[in-house]
């Protein structure tokens, strides 16, 4: 071989970034985000505003047309899929999905900041609802762009 | 047809992935045994490639300069078009690999016919660097951003890139930025194929595939993105599997996203067979990375055979006493 002492340096950064995520996860179990099903406050067998599956996938949808129909269209309420009514409200979502010891008396709950364990879901043991799947998949709800975070008078 | 072709084989593809998934239920086969074979594929053959290019010889200096060689010193060099030392090369392939230097250098050649008979022009022709260098830097950052799903907890640089890609706001989930630039860039890269006849010409099928590959894996990307929305988080729970060689298969992940990962798969498979290996070549292109240093040191052809040679020194060796009694002068005594 010809010149390979580069050549093979060259291979090894290559192979490091390849294999860089092999390392990062070696050990570590591959716990996913919290169950939510687990902090469900209502009987299992009662329905989400959409079924679970459409949730799962495209809340941040509904999310966005709860906004719209709110902020600018003036409604209150959305009737789902099935003819059943909700009130257009985060509370709506946070009446099941929530925060239970961890709620906050004074205002709103605040289900998408979690003071505990930020960016680790693994050993995250608050049971506040959006933090620890938006962590897991790194996805940063714009909510309190706008909305003022719950305790954010004191910050 | 070469494009027709190709486009068909993708077409083929997806609708094995399709098929595979939806109707015959093979999820481990796609979500966890292709995606390894791809990954041992595209490793070993990578690496084969690159052991096998080096232990071709490059017995000459052949590197491609296009500015003053150095010369007497009150001659200005061009220390990077013309390098002689190693910084000056380093510069050099670092401008190749991250700018696509020669690329800029890129000219149009037109027979243009006037009053006065024909005439030959040449112009600057920067499009096709101004689309590459797109291309390329939007599919380096795609590739960071999808290190998300790889790594957790997911790092900070891997996050900033995220909210820079998507800082336009626009939808929800936001537009990515590098997603718009990634798909006109591969477009125009194939319509450039299509469009002008003297490419079309030299087009071959093995330069349509990977256009429509990487096309397709943008399309259902950006599909799964922002219309047939996927549950992310099984999403991520599959891949950190496949990396943590516990690979599980969650359930309720759609179609699509095995459509997606099939066809990464099958493109890393195919790279080392394919031109898509200029990703390693660029590092080891001798026209580029050579230091034009022919008449400054000697350079001896590493294929020069091993000749016994009988110098001097051993002729008076060997012939010593002889050369003295005939009166023949020595060189030592």
């Amino acid at each position: 071989m010809y010149k390979g002492g580069k050549i093979i340096v060259g291979l090894v950064i290559f192979l490091a970034f390849l294999t860089f995520p092999f390392f990062y996860n070696m050990g570590k179990a591959n716990a996913g985000p919290e169950n939510l099903d687990a902090n469900l406050k209502q009987a299992a067998d009662s329905q989400c505003v959409e079924p679970a599956d459409y949730m799962r996938n495209n809340h941040m949808q509904l999310l966005n047309q709860w906004r719209q129909a709110y902020v600018r269209d003036g409604l209150t309420e959305y009737t789902n899929s099935q003819g059943k009514t909700f009130e257009i409200n985060i509370d709506t979502c946070t009446k099941c999905h929530s925060t239970g010891a961890a709620s906050n008396t004074s205002g709103v709950s605040n289900p998408a900041v979690n003071e505990v364990g930020v960016s680790n879901p693994a050993v995250n043991t608050s049971d506040q609802f959006c933090v620890s799947c938006h962590d897991y998949a790194s996805v940063k709800p714009t909510c309190w762009s706008c909305h003022s975070e719950p305790g954010g008078a004191t910050k | 047809m070469k494009a027709l072709l190709s486009f068909l084989a993708v077409i083929v593809l997806i609708l094995i992935a399709t098929l595979g998934v939806d109707v015959a239920n093979l999820h481990f086969l796609f979500g966890i045994i292709i995606p390894y074979l791809a990954f041992v594929m595209f490793v070993g053959g990578f690496v084969y490639r690159v052991l096998k290019w080096g232990r071709s010889p490059v017995p000459f200096r052949i590197p491609t300069t296009c500015g003053q060689q150095k010369s007497l010193p009150w001659i200005k060099q061009a220390k990077i078009e013309n390098p002689t030392t190693n910084l000056g090369v380093v510069v050099r392939m670092a401008s190749e690999i991250f700018f696509f230097r020669s690329l800029f250098r890129n000219t149009k050649t037109e027979l243009r016919v006037g009053a006065d008979g024909p005439k030959l022009s040449y112009g600057s022709a920067k499009w096709l660097w101004v689309g590459s260098l797109v291309f390329h830097w939007s599919f380096l950052i795609i590739i960071v951003r999808h290190l998300r799903f790889f790594l957790e907890p997911v790092p900070y640089f891997v996050q900033i890139a995220d909210s820079i890609d998507g800082m336009l706001q626009i939808g929800l989930p936001p537009i990515y930025l590098t997603d718009l630039f990634f798909l006109l860039a591969v477009t125009f890269l194939f319509l450039r194929r299509i469009v002008i006849p003297q490419v079309k010409y030299i087009s071959l099928a093995a330069d349509y595939f990977p256009l429509f590959m990487i096309m397709s894996i943008a399309i259902s990307g950006m599909l799964m993105r922002y219309y047939y929305r996927i549950d992310i988080v099984a999403v991520k729970e599959l891949a950190l599997g496949l990396v943590q060689l516990h690979p599980v298969i969650p359930v309720g992940i759609g179609a699509i996203f095995y459509i997606h990962l099939f066809l990464i798969c099958i493109l890393f498979a195919y790279f080392p067979t394919s031109k898509l290996m200029h990703m390693g070549g660029i590092f080891l292109s001798p026209t580029r990375n050579m230091k034009n240093n022919n008449r400054m040191v000697r350079h001896i052809n590493p294929w020069n055979p091993e000749l016994e040679y009988h110098t001097y020194e051993h002729y008076e060796d060997e012939f010593r006493e002889k050369m003295k009694k005939a009166g023949i002068p020595v060189e030592k005594e």
